[in-house]
């Protein structure tokens, strides 16, 4: 038997919970598993949702050429991942060891530039790659580039402005690891004569490794998500799942197909979203997305 | 420190900070760049920005009211949703709310293609009509999640104990809940609804799948800009959101040294 203290504490837990928990299940949950119930679907007539419950639809990933577009999606995300965060741990170290005033100058301007609109810091992007641009030039008139080459619109294109897109938020997580990090063992190791480089990989990488994987995952999620990168400064030969969504669902009207290509994104992210869920069951400060301090 | 530092770092970081704003400072040069292709300087002109202000750039100007309209509306509701749900995530714990904390943090790390597409199939199959309506459905959604962490920080980085004091000291529940409870955590309220408000504003990916005709927010206005190849009025718009940016956060940066300074 619950006493009246207890009801009435339980009443007034499901007043609270109840606006956003609804409004989530309504309009997060049910869509997320809708996709899987419509991935079994049949394509409708006027780009609707058949009637009928089919295997078609998800047979139908075996061609033309959806396994190699699955496959570039996996290694350009995973690349856009490898360099963001070469070059992000290099300047998470220099940030958390000068002056504050650097500091906060450093940090101040790596997140200004994020404020403006994605889609103009990509389209900024596309004239600096322009064949007439700016940059290609340059390239030419150092004899880095022959004169016919072409910048705009390959696969090279579009993992430079994801790694542009990114950049920020490893760079972020990354620092607050490396704020945390005691140099003096880094110092220590070097007095007991190791030199600057191995005392940065042996000790220090491995001091930030909790910053470094939630950096990872802040990057790769996103990347493995790619549609605006890939159709603005990609071609054909760039395009990546979230492409293919995006025509199958406004250029094909094939909703069912847009759905299971969308289940198999789920599923190649399941694991790394597992990780972030499992980590964050217990509310508590480092719950605190990086991509909500930008 | 008398130890010998590496310059790699400190290089490798001003490339990264250049990197960062040479594209944003040439779209700013081409604004002002005579040569519609913006390859070479060809003099200075202010025609853009004419063209922006004049019958060319009406429908700008309509997608920008569109966008206030659903940023605003977003606001509200998530605001709403996501205070509550930071109160209920603060105050119980318990299987409901763990379930409850999923659901609230799931949509920060799913990639945003993934809520359009669901939302916009999901509109479908209920077959309601797309237009601003579901674009504000979809931004409260995905604004709640920030709102409700942005409140939730806040709520752990005071000691609640406080309220148990105003209690003890003959407050009534009401009292204490308007007088001690609300000033220490609106500061984190208005913090997650700027940030909802910004988040509506710039959102491209969701709104693309859920927009219906007629109902053109600024992002998907400058998106079809972009594929028509409409360079020169791109230009000169984002150079003006550049600036109104810069200048909203240099004031939002004078109120806080302001406010801290009376604080202190």
């Amino acid at each position: 038997m619950r006493s009246p203290e207890m009801r009435r504490r339980v009443l007034g837990e499901y007043a609270v919970t109840g606006p956003s928990l609804l409004w989530m299940t309504v309009f997060f949950l049910l869509p997320t598993l809708i996709i899987f119930a419509i991935s079994f679907r049949s394509r409708g007539e006027y780009g609707g949702i058949g009637d009928q419950w089919t295997l078609e639809t998800l047979k139908a990933l075996r061609y033309p050429n959806y396994p190699s577009i699955i496959w570039r999606t996996i290694w350009m995300s995973v690349a856009c991942t490898a360099l963001t965060l070469s070059i992000a741990v290099p300047v998470a170290y220099y940030i958390a060891r000068v002056s504050a005033k650097v500091r906060d100058t450093v940090l101040l301007l790596t997140i200004i530039p994020f404020w403006t609109n994605f889609l103009i810091r990509i389209f900024a992007w596309k004239s600096v790659l322009h064949p007439d641009g700016l940059l290609k030039h340059f390239l030419v008139f150092c004899h880095l580039l022959p004169p016919d080459a072409v910048l705009l619109y390959r696969p090279e294109a579009v993992l430079l402005v994801m790694v542009y897109t990114e950049l920020p938020f490893a760079i972020l997580p990354l620092y607050a690891a490396a704020e945390k990090f005691d140099f003096s063992l880094f110092e220590a190791a070097m007095d007991l004569g190791a030199s600057r480089l191995h005392a940065f990989f042996r000790v220090f990488v491995p001091g930030i490794a909790d910053g470094l994987l939630s950096a990872c995952l802040m990057v790769l999620i996103p990347c493995i998500g790619s549609y605006v990168i890939p159709d603005m400064v990609g071609d054909k030969d760039s395009m990546m799942v979230g492409n293919v969504i995006v025509k199958m669902t406004l250029e094909h009207r094939n909703l069912p197909a847009a759905a299971a290509l969308s289940s198999v994104m789920t599923a190649v992210m399941f694991l790394p979203l597992l990780y972030f869920l499992k980590g964050k069951k217990q509310p508590d400060g480092s719950a605190k997305p990086a991509r909500e301090v930008v | 420190m008398s130890m010998r530092r590496s310059h790699f770092p400190a290089i490798l970081t001003w490339t990264v900070i250049l990197f960062f704003y040479v594209p944003i400072l040439l779209l700013v040069v081409n604004s002002f760049n005579a040569n519609r292709q913006g390859t070479v300087w060809m003099g200075f002109t202010f025609r853009w920005y004419h063209e922006l202000f004049s019958a060319k750039g009406r429908d700008i100007w309509r997608a920008l009211s569109n966008t206030l309209i659903v940023a605003t509306l977003s606001t509200v509701i998530s605001t709403f949703l996501g205070t509550c749900a930071a109160f209920a995530l603060h105050k119980y714990k318990s299987r409901l709310q763990n379930f409850h904390y999923c659901l609230i943090y799931t949509p920060l790390v799913v990639p945003e293609i993934l809520i359009g597409i669901s939302l916009l199939i999901f509109f479908i199959a209920l077959k309601v009509e797309l237009g601003l309506a579901t674009i504000v459905l979809a931004h409260a959604t995905f604004c709640t999640s920030y709102v409700a962490m942005a409140v939730l920080s806040r709520l752990q980085d005071f000691d609640m104990t406080i309220l148990e004091a105003a209690r003890d000291l003959g407050a009534s529940r009401w009292v204490t809940t308007w007088k001690v409870l609300v000033p220490i955590i609106l500061p984190g309220i208005f913090a997650g609804a700027l940030l909802a408000f910004t988040l509506s504003i710039d959102d491209f990916v969701i709104t693309f799948f859920v927009n219906g005709p007629g109902t053109t927010t600024l992002p998907i206005q400058i998106q079809g800009m972009i594929k028509r190849g409409a360079m020169t009025m791109i230009n000169a718009l984002s150079t003006l959101l550049l600036a109104i940016t810069f200048l909203v956060i240099l004031g939002c940066q004078l109120i806080m040294k302001r406010s801290q300074r009376n604080a202190g």
